[in-house]
């Protein structure tokens, strides 16, 4: 033998055994240190030591083929493999880790990495009388401090450890990919021996101590390891990790819940974690406007003691320290105690890894850009406004879209106040998550630099893609991340399914994220000639398919086909004002005119035998209400339509239909023209009473759709008595002072921002509601 | 009458009508103080491990059965125990029927022995109630002294070194309650009149109860707040527990009501609690179906009074079994506080969930006819 080996059995992440680790250490005076963990990052472990490190960190391995299967090493500053890892690194001692290679693990396994079969400390604890793993494993291995005085052994808590696993795993079998690992480490163990090395440390998780402790022979070994698949080739390397990536149950060993509250006890030099944490605690408490002073702290504090002793507990634990925290410092509320919690239980810490660190090419790019644009990565989350008429912010924008086409959502837009103002400020949420380092390795595959890759993901989805409307909105995407090159093969793409496609409701649907696309194009300055045409060819299309795909609909497809026309009808009128004015404003819009012979079509198109043979009354009504908004028709046309629709001749559902068509969206149009008013109340009053039970709920829905003060006017007027022709006149009958009028136009002209006044005409504005 | 007779209620003279925590439970808490071998704060009769036992339920090391008497998270009671022992005074808050004043007596029992010292929080608590009075007979014969002086509660809880309890802290006047700050603070109640104090001893503590639904009450100052621990008493977790709890009660007033036990009572408590719990919640028990949540509280102690008006019409007026219809009418009566809004609520509830449910046609029934 010759060489001494000795088994440091730990729980992942926990101070406790992290500072026992540290102790044993100290006292063993390895000559080499094996820590459970991929041997590829044997090469790159030396970077633990350099300055720019700083846990929470991990180790990140992935197929290079395939980087989507990777996995993760996470460590914490008080994990016990790190407390060994930086040991070895301050002292120049060799580093090895012995777990199975990620080369054969990554590809091996397939089920979810369990660790052991069981939850042996689980096992433990109710073997000592403990229904909580976590608070027994606490008492008796976290908080105690190792004994650094003279004559202490520092082993003996890992004897103890030890012994308790090795009763374990003779009550529960060991399961076939732990057996390959304990192999594995084994054969590294002799390797150690070989090299000649005289005291080895091995530090690995508590349940494999006693597989470690007994050697069976080589072959055995060999034979059982002969079973694993072949190598693939893999990269390893450092990635920032997070507190609360951490409390999450995955990477390996057990998720823990409290990270920050592992990170204080283990990080906290002096005598008193319990008052300096309370005081933390009531500091944060105070920055949220709870009041809570110094006295509170020291209530706390004794608290918190005494309910340790109470629970006969060594120390007063986590679960100790909330409770006093509830009960002294948040009067009892559970709100205030979850702020605690999640800002000082678990924590925002985000690691760092020196950039000598190696990574992905697209990596270094992302991390280039950050810096240039001044964007750190931080895991809390921030908001972001951006000003568009700025160089840096524009570039800020395109990274963060071109990221999110990646799948690294790093930014995610959000609604401000001051987003409706204007189109060229953006909001983003920002948050970093280190769970990107994989998305990163991930889209690595379609560039070595961010927009490259952009490019290459957008064009694979958009040959990838069936809907339409899908393909506009990358489309949409492609534009507002800046990738020209992108945007012709997507454009092909779209024109080639679009003229496939014959359903108009598809064609419908695709056309306003276009339009959009369009009018952000014209923001930020890129050009969208390409998607300019293609919105034209679709709208022309719809404008062609639109009236044959009303006839015949049933009153769901009525209902969905209306919010298609109002979305159309919107994309339309934007693609107009979009339009540079060089024909100049007289000259006669094809498309616009197109699309207003197409809403006339529709509203044409009566049921006159049955309803399959005609357009529904619900679509029909809100073709002419388009078209009066737009001035295309005026109100005495509207209201001769509306007499006919409501005439004794028509089906009275079809007729209700038609009203809230006519009236989705804006029943101001009631007020101003009596008329229209009357003619309702006069068809309503005629409806015979068997029929009006059927038509009721949809009056209803049209009703309840008004405004309430239209809806409260409404009915006032309609109490007021008779209407019709001859209601009582609500305007003032006093005839307009033109002169007056006159004076107010220069203001409105500017205000509306058309051009310079005299010749001002103004368009009778299109309901905004309406296009909703 | 063989239901009746148990081991408590066959010690203590039968007259009362409800007995004192202290006597009522005399036995377990003699058999606690025996075998507490736990370090015990000055004049606390059991240790404070014991006394969460005896709060908590439990088995001796010699078999005696300590039963529950709060039915709830462990934490809850150990936090309140342990807030006493620091001496700081416990402020239990809570909607109605969450058993605040139930644990502050019997948390009095246990650890003085006395659940008696008690000062009733109202709108109108005089100061002499939380301070001291005087005889005035006495104080007119012989001038002002100690035997003119007629101490309040809490002043006798100083002096004796015990638990006093003030209910319903909220409702009392802020110049009332602020009259605490010193006694907590300071430990210490000046008497100007004699030129006297009386201080008090170890021991001594307080125990606040106090309801966070109520509108119109006076908020605590923020410098009395700070003298007190608050502890949250929430509404029972799960259907079990509330059922276990409703029983247990229920079985109690029970006895000193002379109720007998009637067959059809577990299955009527689980129906009562089902339905308090689905429009409390604003859900079903399956989770599938929202409801609409009445204006009432519709705590567990309503629900225990419904079950007991039930055993108490089916005992009288009934056939001796306990049936749906003499605990609808108690149940509609507790979630028609508004008679309009809740009127709708409770018809929705009994129409649109109660209809439906498989072995429920009884009570779908009852409560179709008394909400009419």
């Amino acid at each position: 033998m010759g060489a001494e080996v000795t088994l440091l059995g730990v729980r992942h992440h926990g101070p406790g055994s992290a500072r026992a680790v540290g102790a044993a250490l100290a006292q063993l005076q390895p000559d080499v240190v094996l820590i459970e963990g991929p041997p590829e990052a044997d090469g790159i472990v030396a970077l633990a030591g350099e300055k720019d490190m700083a846990p929470p960190v991990a180790l990140l391995a992935h197929v290079v083929d395939d980087p989507a299967k990777a996995a993760f090493w996470p460590f914490a500053a008080f994990s016990p493999e790190w407390v060994a890892i930086r040991y070895a690194v301050e002292r120049e001692l060799p580093v090895r880790f012995i777990d199975l290679p990620a080369s054969q693990s990554l590809v091996a396994v397939q089920e979810p990495d369990s660790g052991a079969p069981k939850d042996p400390i689980g096992a433990l604890a109710e073997a000592a009388g403990h229904d909580d793993a976590e608070r027994w494993w606490e008492d008796v291995v976290e908080h105690r401090t190792p004994d650094t005085e003279a004559g202490a052994d520092a082993l003996a808590p890992f004897a103890a450890v030890a012994e308790a696993m090795t009763a374990l795993r003779e009550l529960d079998g060991n399961n076939r990919r732990d057996e390959l690992r304990e192999a594995y480490m084994r054969q590294q163990v002799r390797a150690a021996r070989r090299a000649g090395h005289a005291r080895i440390a091995v530090v690995c998780g508590a349940w494999h101590v006693p597989a470690l402790a007994s050697m069976p022979t080589v072959a055995h070994d060999r034979a059982l390891l002969a079973e694993l698949p072949k190598k693939v080739r893999t990269e390893i390397t450092w990635v920032p990790w997070t507190h609360r990536r951490l409390s999450q149950h995955t990477g390996y060993g057990a998720g823990i819940d409290s990270p920050g509250w592992y990170h204080h006890l283990f990080t906290s030099t002096d005598d008193e974690p319990l008052a300096r944490w309370l005081t933390k605690a009531a500091a944060l408490l105070r920055a949220e406007d709870h009041p809570v002073s110094s006295a509170h702290v020291i209530e706390a504090v004794r608290l918190a003691r005494t309910l340790g002793v109470m629970r006969g507990r060594p120390l007063a634990g986590l679960t100790e320290t909330l409770d006093a925290v509830r009960s002294v410092m948040c009067d009892g509320s559970d709100v205030a105690l979850a702020l605690v919690h999640d800002r000082l239980v678990v924590g925002d810490a985000l690691g760092e890894v020196p950039e000598s660190a190696p990574a992905v090419p697209l990596q270094r790019d992302i991390v280039r850009l950050q810096r240039s644009l001044r964007l750190k990565p931080e895991a809390a989350e921030r908001e972001l406004a951006l000003d568009l008429r700025k160089e840096l912010d524009t570039s800020r924008s395109l990274l963060l879209h071109r990221l999110r086409l990646l799948g690294i959502a790093w930014g995610t837009p959000s609604r401000s106040a001051v987003n409706s103002t204007g189109t060229f400020r953006e909001s983003w949420r920002l948050r970093w998550d280190p769970e990107f380092a994989v998305r990163i390795v991930e889209a690595a595959q379609w560039g070595s630099t961010v927009e490259d890759a952009a490019t290459g993901k957008a064009v694979e989805t958009a040959l990838a893609t069936r809907e339409l409307s899908e393909l506009t909105g990358l489309a949409e995407r492609c534009l507002l991340a800046g990738l020209p090159a992108a945007l012709p093969p997507v454009m092909r793409v779209l024109a080639d399914r679009a003229a496939l496609d014959t359903d108009v409701a598809q064609l419908a649907r695709a056309l306003p994220a276009l339009v959009r696309a369009l009018r952000y194009g014209d923001v930020r300055g890129t050009d969208g000639s390409a998607l300019d045409g293609v919105a034209r060819g679709l709208a022309e299309r719809i404008c062609v398919g639109l009236p044959p795909a009303c006839t015949g609909l049933d009153a769901d497809g009525a209902t969905a086909m209306r919010a298609h026309v109002d979305g159309v009808h919107a994309a339309i009128t934007l693609l107009e004002q979009g339009t540079p004015s060089e024909q100049g404003t007289e000259a006669a819009d094809p498309l616009a005119d197109r699309w207003a012979a197409t809403l006339q079509s529709l509203a044409r198109r009566e049921p006159s035998a049955g309803p399959a043979t005609g357009v529904p009354g619900l679509l029909r009504g809100r073709a002419v209400r388009l078209l009066l908004d737009d001035g295309r028709l005026d109100s005495e046309e509207a209201g001769r339509r509306l007499g006919l629709v409501l005439s004794m001749a028509s089906a009275p559902a079809d007729a209700a239909g038609w009203v809230e068509g006519f009236l989705a969206g804006g029943g101001a149009l009631l007020l101003h023209d009596p008329r229209l008013l009357g003619l309702l109340d006069e068809w309503l009053t005629g409806v015979p009473g068997e029929v009006f039970t059927d038509v009721l709920p949809l009056l209803r829905r049209t009703f309840s759709g008004l405004e309430a003060g239209v809806r409260r006017t409404v009915g006032e007027r309609v109490a007021a008595g008779p209407l019709g022709a001859a209601a009582v006149p609500t305007a003032p009958a006093t005839a307009l002072d033109q002169v007056r009028a006159d004076a107010v136009l220069p203001t409105l002209t500017l205000l509306l921002g058309l051009p310079a006044a005299g010749s001002a005409r103004i368009h009778r504005q299109p309901d905004r509601r309406s296009a909703s | 009458m063989t239901t009746l007779t148990s081991e408590l209620a066959s010690e203590a003279p039968r007259e009362v009508l409800r007995e004192h925590a202290e006597d009522a439970f005399a036995a377990e808490l003699a058999a606690l103080a025996a075998q507490d071998d736990r370090p015990r704060p000055e004049r606390w009769l059991l240790s404070p491990w014991a006394v969460a036992t005896y709060l908590l339920g439990g088995e001796l090391p010699d078999g005696t059965v300590i039963t529950p008497k709060y039915i709830g998270p462990r934490r809850i009671v150990e936090v309140a125990v342990t807030t006493l022992a620091t001496d700081r005074a416990l402020l239990l808050l809570g909607v109605p029927g969450t058993a605040k004043t139930w644990v502050s007596e019997h948390l009095a029992a246990a650890i003085s022995g006395d659940s008696t010292l008690l000062v009733q929080g109202t709108a109108g608590t005089p100061e002499e109630a939380v301070r001291y009075g005087w005889n005035y007979a006495q104080l007119l014969a012989h001038g002002p002294s100690r035997d003119a002086l007629v101490p309040s509660p809490v002043m006798r809880a100083m002096a004796d070194g015990k638990i006093a309890r003030v209910e319903e802290l909220t409702r009392i006047p802020a110049d009332v309650q602020d009259g605490l700050i010193t006694i907590l603070s300071e430990k210490t109640l000046p008497i100007p009149e004699l030129g006297d104090e009386t201080q008090a001893v170890r021991g001594f503590n307080l125990i606040a109860t106090a309801n966070d639904r109520d509108r119109g009450v006076n908020e605590l100052s923020s410098a009395l707040r700070r003298r007190f621990n608050t502890v949250v008493l929430p509404l029972p977790g799960s259907l079990d527990d509330e059922v276990d709890i409703v029983t247990r009660r229920v079985n109690q007033l029970g006895r000193s009501l002379d109720l007998p036990e009637l067959p059809g009572g577990a299955e009527e408590i689980r129906r009562v609690v089902t339905v308090f719990r689905e429009l409390r919640d604003g859900i079903t028990t399956d989770g599938r179906t929202k409801v609409k949540t009445p204006s009432g509280t519709l705590s567990t102690a309503e629900a225990i009074s419904v079950v007991t008006n039930g055993l108490a019409l089916a005992t009288h007026f009934g056939d001796g079994v306990l049936r749906a219809g003499d605990v609808t009418t108690g149940i509609a009566g507790a979630v028609l506080r508004d008679p309009v809004a809740d009127q709708l609520v409770w018809r929705e509830y009994v129409e649109g969930v109660l209809r439906e449910r498989d072995g429920w046609k009884d009570f779908y029934r009852a409560a179709r006819e008394n909400s009419r």
